[in-house]
């Protein structure tokens, strides 16, 4: 066989070059796996209703249609969830990210006194937690039953992403510190001017995680939410992946104008405009989580 | 975590920790402790007050009366649990799930992240690599509407697809023998190409001149990837099985929740489920309090003997 021996360059083996392919091929096969569950829903959902149940998959559509989306606009709520779970979002990642980075900086400070104790009550929570029942009891004790603040105040400050932040505040060089001092800064214009301005990729990544959190959210909301109006996106989805057929049939004359009810290709819009959001913001933010992960990886 | 470094600050002596008085320090840097204070405030009442309100374990809890007010009962809540039926249904199910998780989903990403570790074109690699990271930002709800569209037995792709080949559709949603697989399916679809981010990020750290040099010398895939790779990242590997067994009893519930029905109940209620049944939608309160605490307590006592083990051998652990 081939005897490499010297020279910068190592010629790869007939053996060797198979085992490169079977790689690509299989990470390529794992790649195409992940992906086609989404590319066929979202193609479904453009399709009409008679290719969904005569075709078993596809990933484009003979005929594209709009029904299932005006459908889905007209009678399932979608709109209003959509717009409950932008404002959720909102709000929530915005709280979280003030009070995640204010509790952060003082504790990345290595001369904080008090430190210790304040990283002991962190850590504790991390391993220990009331539990579902009685914080249940005590935020409805709190008056939270119904409202926003139960999905958003509970998880304001989480112990893994402050760790995060306090590791990159923890990163920046204390020369920048030294220099603010000097200039008669105090605390707070040091955190405000200097330390938050450099704090960028972790800021992005922490809000991602954050976002997509609430977004997600469907336990939350189940557990504390009992008005209709105030529904989020993945309640109103999972309300329409179990009902929508009910639902279509009750509105089958009302839809005679657009054809058959396209219960199935509804399910499917439903769930493209539940995703669409998140994979918009992904690619924005993908550089930076990378990097606000690998600072987290190493033990907090 | 708390290393006795000897402060070398900013200004120079009078940061000193042992020079300065308390009060002064306190002065000195009150902006500090006011930016503490919001997260703190939180931190007691959104996380130790709920901890606090597990007295309720104790007693015979009723709105009414109040966390105060109500009687105290001792250990009956736990003692009915113990002997009750459900409980070792609950252990049979969390644990099953769990382990099928450690034996399938936790290598997966590992082994993901060997392969892509090979791979030298980097845009392939990005490519891959953004792809795979997708389904982590999804929410459990999506997913569940994207099984339910690919494996339902009326319309779903698979079973379409199946029929057409064999002759016979396969239900895998609504039996209980395939709810475990279903499970730890999903997590696998979901988690596997995030999970690689840490073990990559490990991998990055590897000066590839140890790959030359080992090459040089006449070293095999295998070799460098036993001698090389492997040990990169067995600190991380073994981190991560940490989190993981001290987690065993967290199965996810919000997944399980959403893909668990009439028909598969028998191997799909776990702790949280089971909890939230009994606490939210029978107001068995006192006694759904005492499962949850149970379940805190062995989760707690799991992750703190997983890391003195970890530390045994050799490794820095988490906590």
């Amino acid at each position: 066989m081939a005897k490499s021996k010297s020279g910068a360059k190592v010629k790869k083996s007939l053996g060797d070059r198979i085992v490169d392919v079977i790689i690509y091929v299989v990470l390529g096969l794992i790649a195409i796996s992940t992906i086609l569950p989404f590319l066929y829903v979202f193609a479904g959902s453009f399709a009409t209703e008679k290719e969904l149940t005569e075709k078993a998959f596809f990933i484009v559509p003979t005929i594209w249609s709009l029904n299932a989306y005006k459908y889905a606009i007209r009678t399932a709520n979608i709109l209003r969830g959509l717009r409950n779970s932008i404002i959720l979002t909102a709000v929530g990642t915005t709280m979280c990210m003030l009070f995640s980075l204010t509790f952060a900086y003082p504790l990345s400070k290595s001369h904080f006194r008090g430190r210790n104790f304040v990283m002991n009550m962190v850590i504790i929570t991390m391993l220990f937690s009331g539990g579902m029942i009685p914080s249940f009891i005590v935020y409805r004790a709190y008056g939270l039953y119904d409202t926003y603040g139960a999905l958003i105040l509970p998880g304001l400050i989480s112990p893994f992403n402050m760790i995060i932040i306090k590791k990159f505040f923890q990163g920046l060089p204390v020369e920048l510190d030294e220099a603010s001092y000097m200039d008669g800064a105090n605390d707070l214009q040091i955190f405000a001017k200097v330390a938050l301005p450099l704090s960028k990729p972790v800021i992005a990544s922490i809000s991602l995680f954050y976002g997509v959190g609430f977004w997600n959210d469907y336990f939350g909301s189940m557990i504390y939410l009992q008005s209709a109006e105030k529904y989020p996106i993945q309640i109103q989805l999972r309300s329409i992946i179990l009902q929508s057929s009910a639902i279509v049939d009750n509105m089958a004359n009302d839809f005679d104008m657009y054809g058959t009810p396209p219960d199935k290709a509804v399910k499917m819009a439903c769930t493209v405009i539940a995703t669409v959001p998140i994979l918009c913001v992904y690619p924005f933010v993908q550089k930076y989580f990378t990097k606000g992960v690998m600072v987290g990886a190493v033990k907090g | 975590m708390a290393k006795k470094k000897m402060i070398k600050l900013p200004d120079g002596s009078e940061y000193e920790a042992n020079r300065t008085s308390n009060s002064k320090y306190f002065k000195q840097h009150i902006w500090l402790y006011l930016l503490l204070l919001p997260g703190l405030i939180y931190m007691i009442m959104f996380r130790y007050v709920p901890m606090g309100g597990l007295i309720i374990a104790f007693k015979d809890y009723s709105p009414f009366k109040g966390m105060w007010g109500s009687p105290w009962v001792g250990f009956q809540n736990f003692t009915k649990f113990f002997s009750n039926n459900d409980f070792p249904k609950l252990l049979t199910n969390t644990l099953g799930i769990s382990l099928l998780q450690l034996v399938l989903y936790f290598p997966a990403p590992i082994i993901l992240s060997l392969f892509l570790n090979e791979v030298k074109n980097m845009a392939y690699k990005r490519c891959v690599q953004t792809l795979v990271y997708i389904p982590h930002f999804v929410s459990w709800v999506i997913i569940a509407s994207l099984t339910y569209q690919l494996f339902n037995v009326t319309d779903g792709v698979f079973n379409i697809i199946a029929k057409n080949l064999t002759g016979s559709t396969f239900d895998i949603l609504s039996k209980a023998s395939t709810f475990w697989g279903l499970i730890v399916g999903q997590d696998i679809w979901r988690e596997t190409g995030y999970g690689t981010i840490v073990f990559l990020a490990a991998l990055s750290g590897v000066d590839q001149e140890l790959y030359e040099a080992a090459r040089v010398d006449g070293a095999g895939r295998w070799r460098l990837m036993w001698h090389i790779t492997l040990p990169a990242i067995r600190g991380t590997i073994i981190m991560m099985l940490i989190l993981r067994v001290g987690g065993i009893l967290n199965t996810g519930y919000e997944q399980i929740f959403l893909m668990r029905n009439d028909l598969n109940l028998a191997r799909a209620e776990v702790f949280d489920t089971y909890i939230y049944t009994k606490g939210i939608k029978n107001g068995m309160y006192s006694f759904s309090s005492a499962v949850g605490m149970f379940k805190a307590i062995v989760g707690m006592v799991l992750v703190l003997t997983s890391d003195r083990v970890a530390k045994w051998f050799g490794e820095s652990g988490v906590y």
